[in-house]
């Protein structure tokens, strides 16, 4: 019972969330609640006995990348409203309505096939954890090491990229940042 | 012996392609000298391996290479030196090298004198190829490779204008060098169809097969193919109605005249009935029909000769009756005389057209005989070539001619075709008559060619090179009785009946009484001068038959003229508004749409996000139905 | 009862939002936002579809996009910082630099 209460509120507060992240002009809403909707996908998660996906989830998504946007959010002007031109809202609509239906009733159908096989099956009494644990370092050791690498790779990337003239100011214009010298010349 | 064939074959070739390297570059006398040298080794070759053939009574067959293997088509590359071929060889290579000697002094003044070598050269390559080969597939190279080199060499002048043709029936050397290819491309459509019914019904082109397998063909097919091969040979041999080509061919230089429009060339036609004698043997409705408009053509081209004024045509026309002659006896089953009257008539006619090239190098090109007369103190030996020739054309006893035409004469009158014989005697007389008005008209009588020409002899050496043909013009005749034997042992024999025998005598009378009697009346008309009969030459048969029973203008109207309006409308109506409108529409298609379709490269990345997202959709929507499909 | 279907409904519809968010979106930042609402989805529909097969391969393809994802935004971030020092604003718009 309290797994479908749970589903529809999760499903409710996550579509909402996600629509204030798509449609806010302010960019600080938008993170916010694109940030409160990733807890509640780990939610999801939790509910259907992907603890260790739930936890990474709320580690990665929620803990760093929010934490990256937030981090970059500063080099801009997050204060002020996003000016733009938004595309033809009815083609907007058109498009994503669409995908959302059939969709929607691809999913909707009913499954025939019987013939699905679990390729790495959970097992009884193990953990979660665990369980991954096992798959991830054999069968996903490649894998798992090639992302290791390429998470690495952007690190390295996003550093210099981001790193260089760090000493100037993104928002401000330089006429303003000789001014606080002024100013403090003054003193 | 393999060798020497091969050495008979390809020394041609190599002085074609050594003369080619000098295609480009002014006058070197040593070109013409090696390539005359590597046709007379051709012809040593040929004559060693004619003597083989003559002692030892047996053909020798090689085969260079596999050529074609496709499925069940196996062509090799073989070539046959039988007594057929053997004699062709030796004639052609013959007067190929006096030819080309010939040459040597008759082109002296030409700035194209290496290229002319590498044409000549070539020709006899692929003269020698049409009659070596031991399949149908190489003679038809051969026949193309021939008439490749005619048209080569009739518009080797190739610069001279277009003019009307009134002024020079040929119109120019590339006009006529055209309309041979062309008439002789109908032909050899003709002889391509025959190709394909025999392949198709007997699955091999070796002549050995193919004849052997003769006797399980139906009569249609036979007669189909007969036909067929038969109007190949009708085009390269100007048979009428395509005859029309040979005597505008005319416009090419007097040695390709002698060599390919005289002695070998047309002769294919001739040497392919007699190389298939075992078809035409078998299909007596198609050997009559060849041997009637062998008579046919043999009378209609010598009337034509009769009135004509221009030195070349003439001998052109008789070439073309003497061609009628040899188809006559073809097809009248006597091949081994119509093949001896090919070698007698090579040697004469080329004699006579070399002895015209004499004479217009004389004149400044002048060709009129109206406008000569006289030549005989300058040109002394010309003017005994010429006799020579033209008493052995006639037909006067012990010259090579009279052997020759006068076993066809007979054939007829053996054959019982009383009509084709009667015909045929008038011819000779018909024949006299031209080749002597001819001679007297230029070398007789008071000089009637402007000042300013003076006319003298040709070099020596181009006079001591054409001994061996006036030689060969006299003596041809008495080789009759040795060739018979030597050629029946591949070609079946024909010989007079009793009857026919107990009347020889007075058959040769008849026709040396109208031999005779034409050169009488051209030395009455002639000897002594022209004098013009504006009667005679304004009456409508003399001009029906000056302006060759007007078939040229009749081709010209009803055929050339009809087809350039077709083709015209075609280009203008079919090609440009629809097969170009098509191609044009489709690049016309692409351009716009590629117009239209840059102005979704905005540059702005979120319409591309757009039209990214609208092919997602689509790709969805597409899966969704597949998937309900399913 | 949940079933798969409730799971992988949901997951298509905040995919769909996503997608709106990235038609309608100009500004840089904002299309990276979408883009992890949409990769979001798909987790859930991994992880749903994972959880009804009993099948651990669903998670393994989750983690492997979370660890994608954590890569896109550091290089993504950087490069948007690159193109606001050019340029000074992020707005799509403003870099038509390839119009055909």
């Amino acid at each position: 019972m309290y797994e479908i209460v749970a589903f529809y509120l999760f499903s409710v507060l996550a579509i909402g969330l996600f629509l204030v992240t798509v449609m806010s002009k302010n960019v600080l809403y938008a993170m916010t609640s694109l940030a409160a909707g990733m807890v509640l996908i780990s939610g999801f998660f939790f509910l259907l006995g992907a603890d260790f996906l739930g936890v990474v989830q709320l580690v990665a998504y929620v803990g760093a990348i929010m934490a990256l946007y937030s981090f970059a959010m500063m080099f801009f002007d997050a204060t002020r409203d996003i000016k733009e031109k938004n595309t033809n809202p009815a083609l907007v609509f058109l498009l994503g309505g669409l995908s959302a239906v059939v969709l929607v009733m691809m999913f909707a159908a009913p499954i025939h096939s019987d013939a699905i096989q679990a390729l790495y099956p959970m097992h009884e009494g193990v953990g979660n954890a665990q369980d991954v644990g096992m798959v991830l370092f054999t069968k996903y050791l490649i894998p798992f090491e090639v992302a290791a690498l390429m998470l690495l790779v952007a690190m390295i990337a996003g550093i210099i990229l981001a790193g260089k003239k760090m000493d100037q100011s993104l928002t401000e214009d330089i006429g303003a940042d000789d001014e606080i010298l002024k100013q403090k010349d003054e003193k | 012996m393999e060798n020497l064939v091969y050495i008979a074959l390809f020394a041609p070739f190599v002085g074609s392609m050594f003369a080619a390297l000098f295609g480009m570059s002014p006058k070197q006398t040593f070109v013409g000298i090696i390539a005359s040298s590597l046709l007379f080794i051709s012809f040593a070759a040929s004559a060693v391996l004619a003597f083989h053939v003559y002692t030892t009574g047996t053909a020798i067959h090689v085969t260079m290479m596999e050529w074609i293997s496709a499925g069940d088509l196996m062509i090799p590359f073989g070539f046959l030196v039988d007594q057929v071929s053997v004699t062709m060889m030796t004639v052609v290579t013959l007067v190929s090298t006096v030819v080309h000697i010939y040459s040597i002094g008759y082109m002296d003044h030409d700035k194209s004198f290496n290229r002319f070598f590498s044409y000549l050269s070539a020709f006899v390559f692929s003269m020698m190829i049409l009659v070596m080969s031991d399949n149908f597939a190489g003679l038809f190279i051969g026949w193309e490779g021939v008439g490749v080199c005619s048209w080569l060499l009739i518009g080797f002048w190739y610069h001279k204008e277009d003019v009307a043709r009134e002024k020079n029936p040929s119109i120019s050397p590339s006009w006529a060098a055209n309309e041979a290819f062309i008439v002789n491309r109908i032909a050899g459509l003709g002889m391509l169809i025959g190709i394909f019914i025999i392949y198709w019904n007997v699955g091999s082109l070796q002549y050995d097969v193919v004849f052997a397998d003769l006797p399980n063909l139906s009569s249609s097919v036979l007669n189909a193919a007969a036909l067929a091969l038969f109007i190949g040979a009708m085009g390269k041999s100007a048979q009428f109605p395509l005859h029309t080509w040979l005597t505008d061919a005319m416009e090419g230089p007097t040695p390709v005249s002698a060599l390919i429009h005289a002695a070998t060339m047309v002769t294919a036609g001739v040497f392919l009935i007699i190389r298939a004698n075992p078809i035409f043997s078998m299909t007596p409705e198609v050997s009559f029909f060849i041997a009637a408009l062998g008579t046919f053509v043999a009378f209609f081209a010598a009337s034509m000769a009769l009135v004509n004024r221009d030195l070349k045509r003439i001998i052109a026309f008789s070439t073309l009756s003497q061609l009628g002659y040899m188809f006559a006896a073809a097809g009248l089953g006597a091949y081994w005389i119509a093949l001896f009257h090919l070698a007698a008539h090579a040697f004469f006619k080329a004699l006579l057209f070399l002895g015209a090239g004499n004479v217009m190098h004389a004149m400044d090109d002048e060709l009129d005989i109206f406008k000569m007369g006289g030549l005989k103190k300058a040109m002394n030996w010309t003017y005994i070539y010429m006799g020579v020739a033209s008493l052995a054309l006639a037909g006067i006893p012990i010259f090579a001619g009279f052997f020759s035409k006068d076993a066809i004469i007979e054939t007829a009158f053996n054959e019982g075709t009383y009509v084709l014989w009667a015909i045929l005697v008038l011819t000779a007389g018909m024949t006299a008559f031209y080749s002597f008005r001819q001679v007297f008209l230029t070398f007789h009588g008071a000089k009637r060619y402007k000042d300013e020409i003076h006319p003298h002899e040709m070099y020596k050496f181009v006079l001591i090179a054409m001994a061996p043909l006036a030689i060969l013009a006299v003596i041809a005749g008495f080789f009759m009785g040795g060739f018979q034997t030597f050629v029946t042992k591949l070609l079946p024999n024909y010989e007079m009946s009793h009857h026919t025998h107990e009347l020889i005598v007075v058959l040769t009378a008849v026709v040396l009484v109208f031999a005779v009697g034409g050169i009488w009346l051209a030395y009455k008309k002639y000897a002594n001068g022209l004098k013009r009969d504006e009667k005679l030459e304004n009456s409508f048969l003399y001009k029906l038959l000056a302006n060759q029973y007007y078939i040229p203008q009749f081709y010209e109207e009803f055929i050339t003229k009809p087809y350039a309006m077709i083709s015209e409308k075609m280009w203008k109506d079919i090609d440009m508004k629809i097969v170009d409108a098509t191609v044009d529409g489709i690049a016309k298609f692409l351009y716009k749409s590629g117009d239209k379709a840059r102005a979704m490269q905005t540059g702005n990345l979120s319409n591309y996000l757009n039209w990214m997202a609208v092919g997602g959709v689509l790709l969805l929507i597409v899966a969704a139905i597949s998937a309900m499909l399913a | 009862m949940i079933g798969l279907s409730h799971y992988l409904i949901v997951s298509a519809l905040i995919f769909s939002i996503g997608l709106i968010g990235v038609l309608r979106r100009r500004n840089l930042l904002m299309l990276f936002f979408a883009t992890e609402v949409m990769l979001n989805a798909v987790n859930i529909a991994f992880a749903a579809i994972s959880h009804y097969y009993n099948d651990l391969t669903g998670q393994m393809f989750a983690f492997f996009i979370i660890a994608i994802a954590a890569s896109e935004v550091a290089v993504g971030l950087g490069l948007l910082i690159v193109l606001y020092k050019k340029y000074g604003t992020l707005n799509l718009d403003d870099f038509a630099s390839m119009k055909g």
